[in-house]
This record gives C-alpha cells, structure tokens and sequence, in this order.
C-alpha cells in the first residue's frame, strides 16, 4: 500500500493529472442522484434556457437542465463502456491465450473467425447488426463487446505466444497442468502488463464508439442521457454562437486525453524504458 | 595503406586508472574499478574473467567506445599518441575500423543479412581509407585466402546466412582486417562455436594476427584458449585487476587465490559407478527416430540408463541430443522406436503419460532465467511439484521446501519468498534443481545445465548434482557439448554426430584410447591448459588433412 502510494507521487504530472480527472469521473457516475439538482428526464423550464439562474448549464431543445443530463451521461455512458470493455476483455482475452497455449487447430479455427470479423469496418458492422437485432442497451454492449474483442485477441495471442515459448511453460506442461493452471498462473502473469495497458486504450475506442452511434442514433436511446446524442440534440445552437453542445464532447474529450495520460505512464512503467 | 610514421618503442595502447560505470535500476554503478592496461604493438593480450567482470566494456573502451547506459568516469585511454576519451567523434569513427577494429562474439548478429559478405567487408575501407573497390575486393580475397576459407574468390558473393557459424566468424575476423589495423578487439570470437570448429578459427586468427603483426586484445572467459592466443595475461573479477603475467608464468604459478581457483576449476572428478549387472534399465531407447516436419533428426537412436548411474550425451549443436530429451520426455514424438521405463513402454505423447510416469522424469534446462516464472516466488515454484503430485499443503509444504532449499545449500529463511529476478544465475540453477528434486523423481535430464553459468558456479552445481545423486539415489541423463563436464561426472557416454549415436561406452573405456574417429577428434578439439596444444594438435592433424571430419 505505501509502495503504491509513493509510485503515484512520483508518477509524472500528466499521470496524476489523467488519474485525478478518472477519479473525478468515477465519483461524480457514482453520485450522480445526489450531484444533480434536477431529474434525468425530467423538463424543468423552456427549451434553450440560457446559463446561469436557476439552470448552471442552461436546459436543452427539451427544457430539461443541461447540467443534470452531464452527470447522469458519465454514468450511462462511463458504466457501459467500462461493462463492454470487460466483457471484450474476458472474451478476447481468453481466446487469445488459449489459442497461444493450445496451438494447432484451436489456434487457427478462433485466429479465422477473428479474421473474418476484423475484415468488417468496424462501424458499419455495428450500424449492420444493430439496426437488425435493435438498440438495446443490452445488444449495444454484447455487440459492441465482440467487435472489440477481437482486438483484445490479437494483442492477448501475440503477447502469450512470447510467453509460452519459454521453459518454464513447457516445464509446467510437462509436470501435467491442466490448461486453466497454464492460463491462470504460468501465462497471464507475464502477459499482463501490455494487457492492462490496452484494457485502458479499449476503454477510451469502446467509449468513443458508443458517442459516435448515439450521435448516429443507434447508440442509447432516449430519454436517457448520453453525451453523444447530446451533442446531437443540441448541435443546432452551435449556429447561434452557443458552447453548451460541445460541453458533452469536451467531457468525452477530457476522459480519453485522462486515461491515455495514465496508460503511457503505465505502459513506460511495464517496458522498464528508463530516461537516460 | 599510409600507416602514420611513429616511434615503435613507445606503447600502442595505454590505459590509465579507467573508471566506467553503468546506468541500471536508476542509478549508477562502477562497472570498471580504475585498470590500467598498456599493450605493445604486435602483442597480444589475453582478458579473463567470470560474467560481470567487466571486460568487454574494458574491451569497447580501448576503441573510446561505451555501451548504451554506460559512462566514463575517469581515467584516460591513449591510443598512438591520441587520448581517444578527448577526440572528436569524427576523428574517432575514422579511427575505428581502419586501425583499431572489433570481432563480436556473434558473427550472425553482427552482419547485416540483408547484404552480400564482401560489401560490408569492404565498406569501412572504401569510405573511410579511401581505398578503390577493386583493390579492396582483391584485398579481401586474399584475406579469406590466408583465413582459409572454402572457395576465397567466391565466398564474398554470398550472403551471411548462406556461410556456417564457424565460416562466419572467420569472415568477420577478415572483415577486421580489412584495412590491417593496429589493434583488433576479440570479444569471445569462438564462445558461441563447436570445439571443432573453434580449433580452426583459432588457428586462423593467430595466423593472420601473426602475419600482418596486428596487437590484439583476446577477450574470453575459457582459459585454454587465451592460453592458446595471448603472449600476457590479465584477470579480471569484478572491475578490478586481479593479476597479470606472460602466459606461460600466469598458467605455471598463479598468485592469487582467485586465479589459482580459475585454474583448479577442471580438476573436479566423481568416481565412476559401475554398472549393476542383471538389472532392467531404468530407462531404455530403442531404435529411435524422430523429425521435424520434413527434417529428419534422429537416426536409430538407442541408449540405456541405469539405476543411481550418469549418462553422459556428448555432441555438437544439431547433432540430436536435445532431440533425444525431447523424446524422452514426450515433447518430440517419436516416428519409430520405443522409449521404455523400468521395461515398460512409455506413450510417445507426454499427454498420454500418466501423472505417476510424468513425475518420475524431470527436466533441467540450460537456461535458468527462462525456466523460472518470474512471477512466482521461489516457495511457488518449488512447492508446486509437491502439491500437484504429492498432495502436500500448508505447514507440510513450507517445511519440504525448507527442506529443499537446505539441500540445494541456499538459507530457506533468506530464499522462500524472493522471486527469480533477485537471484543470480548459478542460485536460479540451484532452484530448477531444487523443483525438479521436488517432484522426487528417479530419472532427471540435464539439457545442458552448466554452459550458460560462469566455470566456477558450474562446477559448484556439478558438485551438488553428484551429492544429490549419492543422497538420492537419482539417475541422470546428462546432455552437453563439454568434453570436461562429460569427463568430470559421467559413469557412461554416448557420443552423438547428425542424429545418430557413433560411440558409447563406460567413461573409462571412452576415453581411453585408441578412440572412434569422431570421438577423438571431439576430444582432442577441447583446448587444454597449454600454450603448446594448438600447435601440437595442428601438426597432428597435418596441414593436408581437414580440420573437421567430412559427412
């Protein structure tokens, strides 16, 4: 624990600020209910309040509060992105070094289908199957999920194959473990650190993606608050010399430049490049 | 070649209270403690030294050079009359490869292998010396020729991968020459080299050295070959001089302790066990033969180890013999042939063995760093065996691997819960041992256990292995390319070449003459500790027969 605590001070700036601002992020999706003064879906005054007054952020082309709508937005679309994130992580993962350790036709029947799935553009792929199955929060997450697993997979296969080769994989192969031993003990361990690493970089493309369909309108579905169709609802009172629209965008912007900050520093830390 | 007129009496080479040091786990290091060195021109000078000893950052700073993450911090290098600490970088880079040129220990990491041999021969020469490409080409040739190289006139045409090891080094030790420097750095030209085929690159570099009257610094950790090569000697441990002297006194009468140990290394012997009679091997092969894809490896292999007996594998890199563990231990699945236990068959599949069969064979690798996970701690890795296969847990567990480590001589308080990174190389060793005793195995195979450790940690491990065995009671099949370690150690030998077996026998009987062709020429290749034996070797061998016995 004190360990951890001098690593943080001595993390550079950049780091601390990225970490400061998650932080940030995570307490204010964590109380939402109590931060906010108005409701989520709640219209509470005319369309396009000004700032200031009774409205800190002024309302949108609903009358309901702006400011409201921004904090329950980062625990709609934090909370998603960081559920999607996992799940691609656990799936991706998981294929990645088990095909690493299995070789053979295991290997080659999940590296096809991941092939198969990357030849897609990304985007299209999700408008595809989410405008078939429709734009639930759930179908969002599971698809989303699978798309950027394959991802996960490349980087988790790559990593393992480095890792298996080496002696004290076979010798624990040869002592008879079983294929979770290898996965959970002799592998992960030493395919962490670049995993952890993406898990971060993920996060902010599965979170830009979910802005990107809300703003598209197959992402989250309103009423529920979401900074990407916010900006789109309220994208009309950029021409009138209004920022309210790009508040969301900056609360997107901020949250991506904040985990890459902190990502670099732990990717630096796990490459043991020193500065000299 | 325009050599700057100079007065000869004066040194070629002076170095001066030389203080490196390096950058790692965020701070600085002394890795060369103030040496001073003076070599003359025309001579050459032997370096000696453990791993970590600092040699061949010694080596790089006589050509004004340091690593990445390393500093000087003092002293001074002169060369010719030049401070080479002091010179522009231009002036230096002109300097290298023209009068002070560098063998590296891996010729194949060396060459870039996306050109021919004789255009990096010849580049220094062309842009630096200025020197025309035909005359530099010429020049070259005639330099394969003296390094006795297959077809001069052509081997420069190809490419490095297209040459083997041996004939790779030899070019880059022409390639040195190129522009007949005053002084040529030799960082462990043959370590990563067969014994036959370090007899003949040996032979070549003293050559050529001779002949164009080079200074040479010989940078290795054999003695016997510096033996061979260096007029004088230096002992080098742990940054700092230890001792100095010509060859010839340096190998009769060492002063100090830590030479005289460097030279006691080789003397270790066991006494050889018989071989009980009418018993059932403990483990036979009969007739083996595997491949790799396409590659065929092993030819008929058969060999039979005894209860409480070391077998001995001797041969040179792809000769089969860590194909032979592979199939023994069910990693490389045998396309004929059987591989018995206690006379029963076991599965070519290590994924057919049962856990019983599994754990009566253990492995130790030569590479100690990559045989531990370097995230488990040492209580993790030693204890493993004892619960997967023995079902130990809790207060049981810790106490066997206290046990363990007691016996493997490393303090179980001190050791339990550090992980591999804080152990040293020889430590590491102790613990892949210390795992494989877990498991408490009767056969263990030793894939080249000592060539990665410095000579006197791996003699510490062969004493501990043969300990182990008269405690135990284990039998080990010994794999290694070191004439030495087979003579100290084994009860039995089997000489490997291509993937056939060509000799066995009891260790007496092996190296007693008359020998099999390629068993005496192995044995004779090992270099030993006199300045004489290359001489007499090569004029056994005679100048019309080849180094190196023919397919």
């Amino acid at each position: 624990m004190k360990r951890l605590f001098i690593e943080l001070i001595r993390a550079p700036l950049s780091a601390q600020f990225g970490m400061a601002v998650i932080l940030l992020y995570i307490l204010v999706a964590l109380f939402a209910p109590v931060l906010a003064p108005f409701g989520e879906t709640e219209v509470v005054g005319d369309g396009f309040a000004p700032w200031g007054g009774q409205f800190l952020l002024g309302t949108d082309n609903l009358g309901r509060d702006m400011f409201s709508r921004l904090v329950f937005g980062a625990r709609n679309t934090l909370g998603i992105a960081f559920l999607t994130t996992v799940l691609a992580f656990l799936l991706g993962g998981t294929c990645g070094l088990v095909a690493a350790i299995k070789g053979g036709w295991v290997d080659q029947g999940l590296s096809r289908v991941v092939d198969i799935l990357m030849a897609i553009p990304q985007l299209i792929f999700a408008l595809l199957i989410l405008s078939v199955v429709g734009t639930t929060a759930t179908s969002l997450v599971l698809v989303i999920a699978l798309l950027d697993a394959t991802r996960v997979f490349r980087l988790a296969r790559a990593v393992a194959m480095t890792v298996v080769v080496q002696d004290f994989v076979e010798a624990a192969r040869l002592r008879g473990e079983g294929l979770w031993w290898l996965v959970t003990r002799e592998v992960l361990p030493n395919a962490a650190a670049p995993l952890i690493a993406e898990f971060g970089l993920r996060f902010c493309f599965v979170f830009l993606f979910i802005s990107a369909l809300s703003f598209l309108g197959l992402g989250i579905q309103p009423p529920t608050a979401d900074w990407g169709s916010m900006v789109r609802d309220n994208a009309v009172l950029i021409t009138f010399g209004d920022v309210s629209p790009l508040l969301p965008a900056l609360a997107v912007a901020l949250i991506t430049v904040s985990v890459n900050f902190v990502v670099d520093w732990m990717l630096h830390k796990s490459s043991g490049l020193k500065e000299c | 070649m325009n050599k700057p007129l100079v007065n000869s009496a004066s040194p070629l080479l002076t170095i001066r209270d030389l203080q490196i040091e390096g950058h790692y786990e965020d701070a600085w290091h002394p890795l060369v403690k103030g040496i001073d060195l003076t070599l003359q021109r025309g001579e050459v000078l032997g370096l000696i030294g453990e791993s970590g000893a600092g040699k061949s950052t010694l080596g790089l700073a006589a050509m004004g050079y340091t690593r990445d993450g390393c500093r000087i911090t003092g002293g001074s290098v002169q060369f010719d009359g030049m401070n080479l600490l002091k010179l522009a970088p231009d002036d230096l880079r002109k300097l290298r490869g023209t009068r002070i040129a560098y063998v590296a220990q891996s010729a194949a990491a060396s060459f870039n292998p996306a050109h021919r041999l004789i255009d990096q021969h010849i580049e220094t020469a062309v842009t630096n010396a200025g020197i025309g490409r035909a005359q530099a080409e010429a020049e070259a040739i005639e330099l394969y020729r003296v390094l006795r190289l297959p077809n001069p006139e052509t081997i420069g045409q190809r490419y490095p991968h297209q040459v083997s090891g041996g004939q790779l080094q030899r070019i880059m030790t022409a390639m040195a020459m190129a522009c007949y420097p005053d002084l040529i750095i030799f960082d462990e030209p043959t370590t990563a080299l067969d014994v036959t085929t370090q007899i003949e690159v040996l032979a070549a570099i003293r050559d050529a050295v001779k002949r164009y009257g080079s200074a040479a610094i010989y940078i290795s950790h054999d003695l016997a070959v510096v033996a061979q090569m260096a007029d004088r000697i230096m002992v080098l441990r742990h940054g700092k001089l230890v001792e100095e002297a010509e060859t010839r006194k340096m190998l009769a009468a060492p002063e100090e302790e830590y030479t005289k140990s460097l030279w006691a290394v080789r003397c270790f012997r066991t006494e050889p066990k018989p071989r009980p009679r009418s018993e059932l091997p403990l483990l036979e092969v009969r007739k083996a033969c595997a491949s790799y894809g396409q590659q065929p490896v092993l030819h008929d292999v058969s060999l039979s180890l005894y209860r409480g007996q070391t077998l001995a594998v001797i041969g040179e890199s792809g000769s089969g013999k860590s194909s032979t563990a592979r199939l023994i231990t069910g990693l490389l699945p045998a396309t004929a042939g059987q591989v018995l236990y206690e006379g029963n068959p076991l599965p070519i599949d290590f994924r057919k063995r049962s856990k019983e069969q599994l754990r009566r064979i253990q492995m130790i690798y030569q590479i100690p760093d990559t045989a531990l996970n370097p995230r488990q701690r040492i209580v993790d890795i030693i204890g493993r065996p004892l619960s997967f296969y023995l079902g130990l847990k809790g207060k049981a567990l810790r106490d066997r691997v206290a046990d363990l480590l007691a016996m493997i001589e490393l303090d179980p308080d001190k050791f339990m819960e550090r992980q591999p990174r804080e152990l040293s190389g020889g430590q590491k060793q102790r613990i892949c041992i210390a795992r494989a005793l877990a498991a408490d195995p009767q056969l263990i195979i030793c894939d080249e256990v000592t060539s990665a450790l410095d000579q006197l940690v791996a003699e510490g491990i062969l004493k501990l292995l043969d300990r182990v065995q008269q405690q135990l009671g284990v039998s080990y099949l010994f794999i290694t390319h070191d004439v030495a370690t087979v003579r100290a150690i084994a009860d039995e030998v089997v000489v490997m070449q291509r993937g056939r077996v060509v000799d066995h026998g009891p260790r007496k009987s092996i190296f007693t003459p008359p020998h099999q062709d390629y068993t005496g020429l192995l044995f004779s290749s090992e270099p030993e500790m006199d300045p004489e034996w290359l001489d007499r070797i090569l004029d056994q061998r005679g100048a019309g027969q080849p180094l190196v016995a023919q397919p």
